[in-house]
């Protein structure tokens, strides 16, 4: 099915009702919310990577005003099982067990150590520093390479080395088509390791009632299902008792997906001390102990023949984790899809990829918008510019020869995929027209000549989404891959939606009221979207990998019109009708051939409601109606996509301005363009900040020494560029609504794109950069100007 | 440092008299002592703009203020500015745009948009990118932002 | 209260740069002076000869002060940089000042203008050059029981030119090194001059070695090329998490070239 004979509004750009009381000052994000008698949480943390505890004394501050109880991570190791995050698919993967705070050794800088109760946060930070800890000091592991090596010291004793994972794929022969290739292309990749900065830090508030042994959870966070079941698990609740209520999300982005020590810990708290206990991360604990993301060291060659055919990829990607496996998820997924999407948009006959995921004594790394993608489409899409420089090729035109060919599709990837149809041949002319390619590339010859470097960087990317459940079920995950949507029609005629994906601003709610509206017939205002409450909402996967729309609008689609059938199937007794002959539109009972109003849907549901004597014996009308949906066709939703970046870089300064960026997307149907765009945009601006700006820098004693926002850079409004995003829409085969995961897509190709941005601006300077963030520094010393 | 002072002072057009302690910060009070929780906490050192309220008719960073600080003063929020009807176009093209995505910024922004507008006499682009440099957005790419203030300084006649 | 507290007190005035500090739990004073209700301290008034900015003039206040503009252009160039709209709103440029932070705009035009700080405590007034208020990394000529009170400028004679840049990686943040200079003009040439950085040392310097290459230089050209050749000499540049202490000597000479090249359309 096409976009254009979907209904409307599927396809309409409807601004989002959820956006309005936040535009009045009236969101409710979880540190608005107070419950009576709630206590404040603050966590003491570990100031060393590695180190013994020797002991805590904690006298000082139990004294404190306002405290109500100081405890220990040994103490809360007590409430709660251990756990550990392995990934089944993935052969040898080994996990350390995890507590959520230090029982004996801390492993990280911030890792949670003792936990102060007090009557405000203010007087619960004073407590915590009255505690006094001894530590003894551990050599740490820092460095992912010198971590995989036998002088590293071991973090963790039973797993007797720091490799939680060693693998390869290949296909083909790679050092044979790499001997006998005209040219290689080979380089080292560096890449920052940084992290989410969601504006709103994590937070949670946990109510335990001890009567009911119930856990009710505020909390900012992307997977209420998920949390509900992980809860209940680690701590013995009964999962009927347990709820997870995530109301407005200040951002998320993959950051808030997991389990933390902390938020696990804070639930035990409550218990304890028996009153709802609140903890909410300031900037530098967040900086600090969110999932990090992107630490990769990467080795790769790409083989070329003399007519700037691709003939094999190598990659070898030394990928550091830090000091536990994410739960539930395991840490793999980045280096998962450096593994198997390098090179994913060329057809290439040999191919050979190598994983090697290390431990470290740092924060743990998780998945953070677009997971891995950004450092496969690097890694690749410079190589290629390279090439294209090396053998005179136009790099849009290498691009051109070597896509895998519009005809050979469905395409067994050198990764392991299956690809259905990629619109890549596609994107690429329409990008090329939008960008005015050839305009350009005369535009940065001419100012070459009076000293201006400006540069085009080009990033082409095969993009996974919508994880189902090959991936994470058969991997041992308990991650649920399906997803539903409870739709009710209340009696006059308004319906209400319970999906189980969640919204934090990514506009998922509207998808799903959009789908309901035009499959139901009714008006998009009279459908209220509720989302996000583990206790109202049916049991699945959340916000995650781009399936809110996709996953979500499937189930939703499908509930929408089971209500629609069964609407009909009592209109039609009203009407003394056939219910193939009825339709519902714009919210009234139809006849489908002329449309002809018959009767409204509110007049239906007052019917089925409260006056059933008017109908058949053996009609039972439902009017509340659950659907859900799983992927089966294909693991993941494969997509594609292509970023231009325009740059000028001062060569004197390093400094480099942004002077446009566009993408051409091919996301299938989309349910609302805007809102697609919009995800795109803030995707591609955080690939920038990737590319140019962010960096978590430790120093040589393992400190954290980015721990503020003005150490760590993100990308603030003066320095980026208006972006220009154009579509492709090839419909997701299998699916009614034909959507493909949008989410991500900015930022699996932006910092690519800006990365061969600049090394083309300083090509003919003859310097190339292959680390980022590229600071001006960096580009100095790459141009020789800094000794 | 938990030292208490009496404070008087006018918010949102009402007045709130309060015992505050001399450390407690503006904005933590807003949310905390009066349940104004519009205004958001996203950093504590004055680097992200979500705190950002109206002090004496000027955009403040309200994490950079003490509570004590506004005695005597007039203090007003996203939500007095809201109800005021102040921003209603700005909020109109915000919505209308999808200049907000998460919206933990969006209280930082309207504000900041609205000294903005309200003090020039003429606006580019790239003007508009310069005066909301101070506020931090992770959701939308700040085109958005950009452009429903444009609109609005169009509907004013004073966009270039 | 200074007199009495000493060193367990911090003055609080805009707030701009204490509270991060405080609510970071970086210093933990004992008490804390507001001085914002001091009425008296906040203003601009000018004369024949002075322009006078009390400490507690809220930088948002002298931007849009048209006697700045007028007399003070240099600081009227300098603001736009200084953090953004609603710091200063509120900040104050005694706060800049007394703060010292060597990559601050304020001291450094300070500096370049011959700025004198008058000083005031339970013991008296005294006056201190801006040449010699700014010691080193956050710290000044202030005694812990003196208050900043008020900054005098004497005002330049029309013949005054002046020029501000400031390299930083985004619009309102700390400069990474910046330049104020100003000097006076006579038949084109360079009669005078001041040539101050910021971000390059613990305080703002000024440059003696680069003013003297440009008051003999035959043409601003030569004089900006023998300027920037002073620095290797005359700056030990601080290194940390962003910039190395080498890449910020090269961005010196590079800024200091671009902020020079601001006097192309007044001299030869």
């Amino acid at each position: 099915m096409t976009q254009s004979t979907l209904p409307q509004p599927i396809g309409a750009s409807l601004a989002r009702p959820r956006a309005r009381r936040i535009l009045e000052g009236r969101g409710r994000y979880t540190d608005d919310i107070v419950l009576p008698r709630m206590a404040h949480a603050v966590f003491v943390r570990s100031p060393h990577p590695h180190a013994r505890l020797v002991s805590i004394d904690a006298e000082a501050a139990k004294q404190g005003e306002g405290v109500i109880r100081v405890i220990t991570g040994k103490e809360v190791a007590e409430h709660t099982q251990s756990y550990s995050a392995v990934h089944e698919l993935f052969a040898g993967m080994r996990a350390p067990r995890q507590w959520p705070m230090v029982v004996d050794v801390a492993r990280f800088q911030g890792e949670p150590v003792v936990a102060v109760v007090a009557d405000t946060r203010a007087h619960a930070e004073d407590a915590a520093e009255l505690v006094v800890i001894e530590w003894e000091p551990l050599d740490a592991v820092s460095d992912g390479r010198f971590g995989m090596t036998e002088d590293a010291p071991v973090i963790h004793a039973e797993l007797g080395s720091n490799i939680a994972y060693q693998g390869t794929v290949a296909t083909g022969d790679v050092d044979a088509a790499v001997s006998k290739s005209e040219h290689v292309i080979g380089g080292e990749f560096r890449f920052g390791r940084h992290t989410g900065v969601a504006l709103e830090p994590r937070s949670i508030v946990a109510d335990y009632q001890a009567a009911d042994r119930a856990l009710t959870v505020h909390q900012s966070h992307q997977s209420p299902s998920q949390q509900q079941d992980i809860y209940s698990r680690l701590l013995g609740l009964d999962e009927n008792k347990v709820r997870v209520n995530t109301p407005d999300v200040g951002g998320a982005f993959g950051i808030k997906q997991q389990l933390y020590g902390d938020e696990l810990a804070t639930c035990i708290l409550s218990k304890i001390v028996n009153r709802p206990v609140k903890f909410v991360a300031d900037r530098v604990e967040s900086l600090s102990t969110d999932i990090h993301a992107r630490d990769h060291n990467v080795r790769a060659r790409l083989a070329v023949d003399r007519d700037g055919r691709f003939t094999g990829l190598d990659v070898d990607d030394c990928f550091g984790v830090g000091a536990y496996s994410q739960y539930p998820r395991s840490s793999i997924g980045e280096g998962s899809h450096v593994l198997r999407l390098s090179g994913a948009a060329y057809a290439l006959e040999a191919y050979r990829s190598q994983l090697t995921m290390v431990l470290q004594n740092k924060n743990l790394v998780g998945h953070y918008r677009s997971v891995g993608h950004p450092i496969a489409v690097a890694v690749t899409e410079s190589l290629v510019d390279q090439a294209a420089r090396k053998l005179g090729i136009d790099p849009l035109e290498i691009r051109r020869r070597n896509y895998i060919p519009d005809n050979a599709y469905p395409y067994k990837s050198h990764g392991g995929f299956v690809f259905d149809a990629l619109s890549q041949h596609a994107c690429l002319e329409k990008f090329a027209k939008l960008v005015r390619y050839d305009e350009r590339r005369a535009e940065q010859e001419a100012l070459r000549k009076s000293g201006i470097y400006r540069g085009i960087g080009i990033a082409s990317f095969v993009e996974l989404s919508g994880t189902g459940p090959e991936y994470y079920g058969k991997g041992g995950a308990r991650v649920s891959a399906q997803d539903g949507v409870h739709v009710k029609l209340e009696p006059s005629g308004k319906v209400r939606c319970f999906p189980s994906v969640s919204d934090q601003g990514q506009g998922t709610d509207n998808a799903i009221g959009q789908v309901v509206a035009a499959v139901l017939g009714i008006p998009f205002d009279d459908v209220s979207v509720i989302s996000g409450d583990s206790e109202n909402a049916p049991y699945g996967g959340g916000a995650w990998a781009s399936r809110g729309a996709a996953m979500g609008g499937e189930a939703a689609y499908r509930a929408a019109e089971a209500l629609r059938d069964n609407v009909l199937l009592v209109a039609a007794s009203i009407l003394q009708a056939r219910p193939s002959d009825l339709a519902i539109r714009n919210g009234a009972i139809v006849n489908a051939a002329d449309g002809t109003e018959r009767m409204t849907i509110a007049e239906t549901a007052r019917i089925g409601y409260f006056r059933q004597d008017l109908l058949p014996p053996d009609l039972q009308p439902e009017f509340s109606v659950v659907r859900h949906y799983v992927p089966r066709r294909q693991p993941f939703v494969i997509s594609n996509g292509i970023q231009g970046s325009y740059v000028e870089v001062d060569v004197e300064t390093g400094f480099v301005t942004l002077l446009e960026h566009v993408v051409v997307h091919d996301a299938g149907t989309l349910i609302n363009p805007m809102i697609a765009e919009g995800q795109i945009r803030g995707g591609v601006v955080q690939g920038i900040g990737a590319a140019l700006y962010e960096e978590i820098l430790y120093g040589d004693a393992g400190e954290l020494t980015t721990g503020t926002l003005a150490d760590y850079l993100v990308p603030m409004s003066f320095e980026m560029p208006d972006i220009l995003v154009d579509h492709v829409n090839v419909p997701l085969a299998g699916s009614i609504l034909g959507a493909k995961g949008v989410g991500e897509a900015g930022t699996a190709g932006s910092s690519a794109a800006v990365l061969n941005a600049v090394n083309d601006a300083l090509a003919p300077l003859g310097a190339l950069i292959t680390q980022i963030p590229m600071t001006p520094e960096r580009i100095l010393r790459a141009l020789g100007r800094v000794p | 440092m938990d030292d208490c002072a009496d404070i008087s002072l006018t918010v949102n057009g009402e007045r709130v008299t309060r015992r505050v302690r001399a450390r407690t910060n503006l904005v933590d009070f807003l949310r905390d002592d009066l349940a104004l929780t519009g205004s958001h906490v996203g950093c504590e050192h004055g680097v992200c703009g979500a705190c950002t309220v109206r002090v004496d008719g000027r955009i403040t960073r309200g994490c950079l203020m003490l509570a004590v600080q506004a005695d005597g003063a007039t203090v007003e929020t996203i939500e007095g500015r809201s109800d005021g009807g102040h921003l209603r176009d700005l909020q109109q093209e915000f919505h209308q745009r999808n200049a907000l995505q998460c919206g933990f910024c969006t209280a930082g922004m309207l504000l900041t948009a609205d000294e903005l507008l309200s003090q020039s006499a003429s606006l580019t682009r790239e003007g508009v990118r310069e005066h909301l440099s101070g506020n931090f957005c992770r959701c939308t790419g700040y085109q958005p932002i950009i452009d429903a203030i444009m609109a609005v300084a169009e509907k004013r006649g004073i966009a270039r | 209260m200074l007199a009495e507290h000493g060193a367990d007190a911090r003055i609080l005035a805009g707030g701009q740069s204490l509270m991060p500090v405080l609510n970071l739990r970086l210093a933990n004073p004992a008490v804390l002076v507001d001085i914002n209700p001091v009425a008296e301290m906040a203003g601009i008034s000018v004369d024949q000869s002075t322009v006078r900015i009390g400490a507690l003039t809220r930088y948002r206040d002298i931007q849009d002060s048209p006697i700045i503009r007028q007399h003070l252009g240099l600081i009227a160039d300098a603001l736009p940089f200084v953090a953004h709209a609603a710091i200063r709103n509120r900040g104050t440029i005694g706060g800049s000042l007394a703060t010292a932070d060597p990559a601050a705009e304020m001291p450094a035009c300070c500096l370049a203008l011959d700025a004198r700080m008058i000083l005031e405590s339970t013991r008296g007034q005294r006056t201190v050059p801006a040449d010699g208020f700014f010691r080193s990394t956050f710290e000044t000529a202030l005694e812990p029981d003196e208050l900043l009170t008020k900054i005098e400028f004497p005002i330049a004679g029309p013949d005054w030119r002046h020029a501000f840049a400031e390299f930083s990686r985004r619009h309102g943040d700390f400069a990474i090194v910046g330049a104020a200079a100003r000097a006076r003009l006579n038949a084109r040439r360079f009669a005078d001059i001041r040539v101050v950085m910021f971000g390059v040392a613990d305080r703002p310097l000024r440059i003696d070695a680069a003013e003297k290459a440009l008051l003999s230089a035959a043409n601003l050209k030569e004089g900006i090329a023998a300027a920037q050749a002073t620095l290797a000499k005359a700056l030990e540049p601080p290194s940390d998490n962003q910039t190395s202490s080498e890449a910020r000597l090269h961005l010196a000479r590079v800024l200091l070239g671009r902020a020079l090249a601001q006097f192309d359309d007044a001299v030869d």
